[in-house]
């Protein structure tokens, strides 16, 4: 990867002040609850100041307790307990820190980490944040996770948020093709929320990295999720929607990405969705339009990359184009993808239901259509992933 | 019922008599023998053999029935055990065998006339027999207990005639009892002509618009008795496909109906006539899991076995409490229920065609319209337990016909129910034949051994199979897949099971490994 041994070397305890900084922002996160549950905007700009006025602008009656909080803050004991935790603490004067969101004006001080995956995965102008709706269809699932293969299988680390839903899904991508999945947290990097996505969060931690501004313990917090966002924002080069209504906590992390210079994409989706209303509104704003993984790499790597991993070989499971299908087998296909249930394809094909069915099930065999949990059938993911080896420059 | 010890010095004040009566356990029935003692003292009557308020108070009934029937009632000390004493008793039936060995041990009835006879009815007060419940259950247990001749009421006649090689004795009341054995009188001869219900008016598929997935679905189902799952918005026409299955079953044959008539006769549904339909029972969701497998200190049987041999239908399935469910997962592999209460045990049978439907989401609004997050549906989804799902054959999708084919003036031109039962009976014609010896009726019944032995596979379906066994196949889904490719096959009248039959199979089989897991 692309990082510089030297600046690794560096990398050794967080400082004092900003460990101490990242406690006080967990002591100050209920008083921040109270205070910023209907101004979310803000979150950035509170969080930018330093301790005094931060204490000062948010701690309000507690202030006096707050201050002795840090006055006697035993910074020891806080490493001891990390320790304890598995927790690292990495502080933004530490050359480890991410470069990328180091110079954002409202970076956070301390970034608590727990995970197998080496700090440097962090580094890099190679992490693209995929973020999206927590009740995705099945089309934007299928994309979050064949965007999570691809970019794993090009060698770009992937950020996301483990919420349910696209974000998971985008996780779960990346691991099935061995990649370093990146999570950040809206709460201690030792909690896991949504307990839903327990499974994913363990096998995160065994091949990336869980990063949170939350010292270890503490839940989450209705403002953290956009704090989370910018964190994701910053992280990334490019930051892409998969599927988002309008408004959403996606569009919020696409903004922040504008806002601090890094690329948006965004995964089209039909127009009539209410699923594509914010992606289909970045897209129409001028954000890239991402159809796979060869996109963003087009997007980040230039036009040569993206060739060259479009020319990459395919692993045969995705070979799915509808080259060489049947007629029958192409028609039923086409009424899948246009979203009928099974009586509407007997209609538009005119075949009786024992001949949908029987085809249906050589186009599941075939990896063109899945099933969801109710056994509606759905067009399975038609972007290739390459095989695994390293595209980009 | 004989005098077992005859008065040879009627000044020894002693009597002893009995009757062989049946009680009725679950649906089946054992002989039970009332024993009366008769001896000199103060009056008394004195009722033994673990007996319950109903069997108790039949001493009242049975004094007032005696001396309404201008019989005697002996002022004298009276002890009645029923025999096995360990065995709880209830209910009224005990009333004519207490009534008649009461009337033998006090040499009021001649002793030999009785022989291989067993009886069985309620008494009124005024000494007219009552009809009970299960009187063919009682029948076939005193056919098996070597008796030759049964005593019951008039009304319960038909249904106990039902069994073969018993004579049936149809009596009004208890002195036309005495007459007869006084042979003064004669029943009657019962009809034993096997008078079958007229089978009830059935509603036609071609009724239904549209679901031309549900149809087929339906239709495999019932060829083959395997369990069927409906999945679709309310107002789809889910229940309105499930209650034209009875239309196109096959109708039982007559052990099968003599099986029903059984369970209805011990259930009180029955008329007393030979079941020509299958049941179909459709409890609602709020029924409790002794509700659905039979329960109660006196096991009763539950739904599971009163849709015996024929259809049980869940709507809303999905509402049903989990253990209600859950209770229904081993009596569907094993086709019986074991309900076990307090110091007995009881065994049901409970082979039955499970029919559920269910919305596709908690909401149940049109899929443009619906706002249930993934948490809700994951929900609503895990209300089926997989191992419940691991034992449904089809899955099928019910949707909303287009109101253009609603509104249409002329009749539909769907297959009417007529049509599809001639293959569905040709289907089981095949399996019957094929099965016979087995012990299955059906392709649903076929256990691993027989599903190998009769579910052969060409190669390609047997890779085709093997690919999806690494996926979402179980074990049983595995064999469950084979049985509904087999019936696939019968209903197309073909021996060899083609490719396109396993295809169907799996596409119709619900994919227990859910898209979303981790």
């Amino acid at each position: 990867m692309l990082h510089d041994p030297a600046r690794r070397a560096g990398a050794s305890e967080p400082c004092d002040a900003c460990l101490r900084r990242g406690f006080l922002v967990g002591r100050l996160a209920t008083r921040m609850a109270d205070l910023l549950e209907r101004r979310s905007g803000r979150v950035a700009e509170v969080l930018a100041l330093a301790d005094a006025d931060l204490i000062a602008s948010v701690a309000g009656a507690d202030a006096n307790a707050v201050r002795s909080y840090v006055e006697d803050f035993d910074v020891d004991a806080a490493r001891d307990c990390l320790e304890a935790g598995g927790v690292r603490a990495l502080c933004r004067h530490q050359p480890a820190y991410p470069p990328q969101l180091a110079v954002l004006a409202d970076a956070p001080a301390v970034l608590f980490v727990k995970g197998a995956a080496d700090l440097s995965a962090l580094l890099g102008d190679d992490i693209v944040t995929v973020v999206g709706t927590r009740r995705p269809s099945p089309y934007g699932r299928t994309m979050a996770r064949e965007l999570g293969r691809g970019l794993a299988a090009a060698d770009l680390r992937v950020v996301s948020g483990l919420a349910i839903g696209i974000d998971a899904e985008a996780h779960r991508g990346c691991l099935e093709r061995a990649g370093t999945p990146i999570a950040v947290l809206a709460c201690g990097p030792d909690v896991v929320y949504p307990r839903t996505n327990c499974a994913v969060y363990e096998r995160i931690l065994e091949h990336g990295l869980v990063v949170s501004e939350l010292p270890p313990g503490w839940r989450p917090f209705r403002w953290a999720f956009p704090a989370r966002n910018r964190i994701m924002a910053g992280l990334a080069a490019m930051t892409v929607v998969v599927e988002a209504a309008q408004p959403s906590g996606s569009l919020i992390t696409s903004t922040f990405a504008s806002q601090c210079g890094r690329a948006v994409g965004a995964v089209p989706g039909l127009v009539t969705s209410r699923l594509a209303a914010g992606t289909n509104g970045l897209l129409a704003d001028g954000a890239r339009l991402v159809t796979g993984a060869v996109d963003i790499v087009e997007e980040l790597f230039g036009v040569d990359a993206g060739a060259r991993m479009a020319a990459a070989p395919r692993d045969s499971a995705s070979e799915r184009s509808q080259v060489g299908l049947e007629p029958v087998a192409r028609r039923l296909l086409d009424a899948v993808e246009a979203g009928h249930d099974i009586d509407a394809i007997c209609l538009e094909a005119g075949l009786p239901a024992r001949e949908v069915r029987a085809g249906l099930a050589r186009l599941e065999a075939s990896g063109h259509v899945c099933r969801d949990g109710l056994g509606s059938y759905h067009r399975a993911a038609t972007t290739s992933t390459p095989a695994l080896g390293r595209i980009q420059p | 019922m004989v005098p077992t010890r005859a008065p040879s010095r009627p000044s020894v004040a002693v009597v002893l008599a009995s009757a062989a009566t049946f009680a009725l356990a679950g649906v089946e029935s054992h002989e039970v023998t009332v024993e009366v003692d008769v001896r000199r003292g103060l009056p008394a009557f004195t009722l033994v053999g673990l007996p319950d308020a109903a069997v108790r108070e039949a001493r009242e009934r049975v004094r007032a029935a005696l001396l309404n029937s201008g019989l005697e009632f002996p002022l004298k000390r009276l002890t009645a055990n029923l025999a096995p004493a360990s065995v709880r008793k209830a209910g009224p039936s005990f009333d004519l065998a207490l009534a008649v060995a009461l009337l033998a041990a006090s040499e009021q009835l001649p002793p030999d006339r009785l022989r291989e006879t067993a009886v069985w009815g309620e008494l009124s007060l005024g000494g007219v027999l009552r009809p009970g419940r299960g009187a063919l259950a009682t029948a076939l247990g005193a056919r098996a207990a070597g008796y030759a001749r049964l005593v019951v009421p008039v009304e319960n006649a038909e249904e106990a005639a039902l069994a073969e090689g018993l004579e049936i004795l149809a009596v009004p009341s208890l002195s036309r009892l005495v007459d007869l054995l006084h042979g003064r009188w004669q029943p009657e001869p019962t009809p034993s002509g096997m008078r079958s219900r007229p089978r009830s008016e059935a509603l036609d598929l071609a009724d239904v618009r549209g679901q031309a997935d549900a149809k087929r679905a339906l239709e495999i189902a019932a060829a083959g008795a395997h369990n069927l799952l409906m999945i679709g918005p309310p107002g789809a026409g889910k229940t309105m496909v499930a209650r034209r299955l009875p239309g196109i079953l096959p109708p039982p044959s007559l052990a099968e109906a003599l099986e029903i008539t059984r369970i209805q006769g011990a259930a009180g549904l029955g008329d007393g006539r030979l079941a020509a339909d299958r049941p179909f029972r459709a409890p609602h969701h709020t029924t409790s899991a002794q509700g659905l497998t039979g329960g109660g200190a006196h096991p009763r049987p539950g739904e599971i076995t009163l849709a015996h041999r024929g259809v049980l239908f869940l709507d809303e399935v999905a509402e049903f409490s989990r253990a209600a469910l859950e209770a229904l997962r081993q009596p569907l592999e094993d086709g019986r229920i074991e309900v076990t209460r307090g110091q007995r045990s009881v065994g049901f049978p409970a082979r039955v065609m499970l029919v559920a439907a269910c919305n596709p989401c908690p909401c149940a609004r049109p899929a443009q319209d619906c706002r249930c997050s993934e948490i809700d549906r994951l929900r609503y989804s895990r209300r089926l337990s997989g191992p419940l799902l691991d034992r449904i054959d089809l899955v099928c999708q019910a949707t909303p016909p287009p109101v253009a084919e609603l509104v249409a003036p002329e009749p539909c031109a769907g297959e009417c129910s007529e049509a599809v039962r001639a293959r569905v009976v040709a289907a089981r014609e095949r399996q019957h034949h094929r099965l016979a010896g087995t012990g299955a009726l059906c392709n649903a019944e076929m256990d691993g051994p027989l599903t190998r032995r009769y579910a052969r596979l060409g190669a390609e379906a047997r890779g085709l199979l093997a690919s999806a066994a690494s996926g979402p196949l179980t074990g049983r889904g595995h064999d469950r897949v084979l049985r509904l490719g087999r019936t696939i096959a019968d209903l197309d009248d073909r021996e060899r099971i083609a490719t396109g039959d396993v295809e169907e199979a799996l596409a119709y089989r619900m994919s227990s490994r859910v898209a979303h897991a981790a």
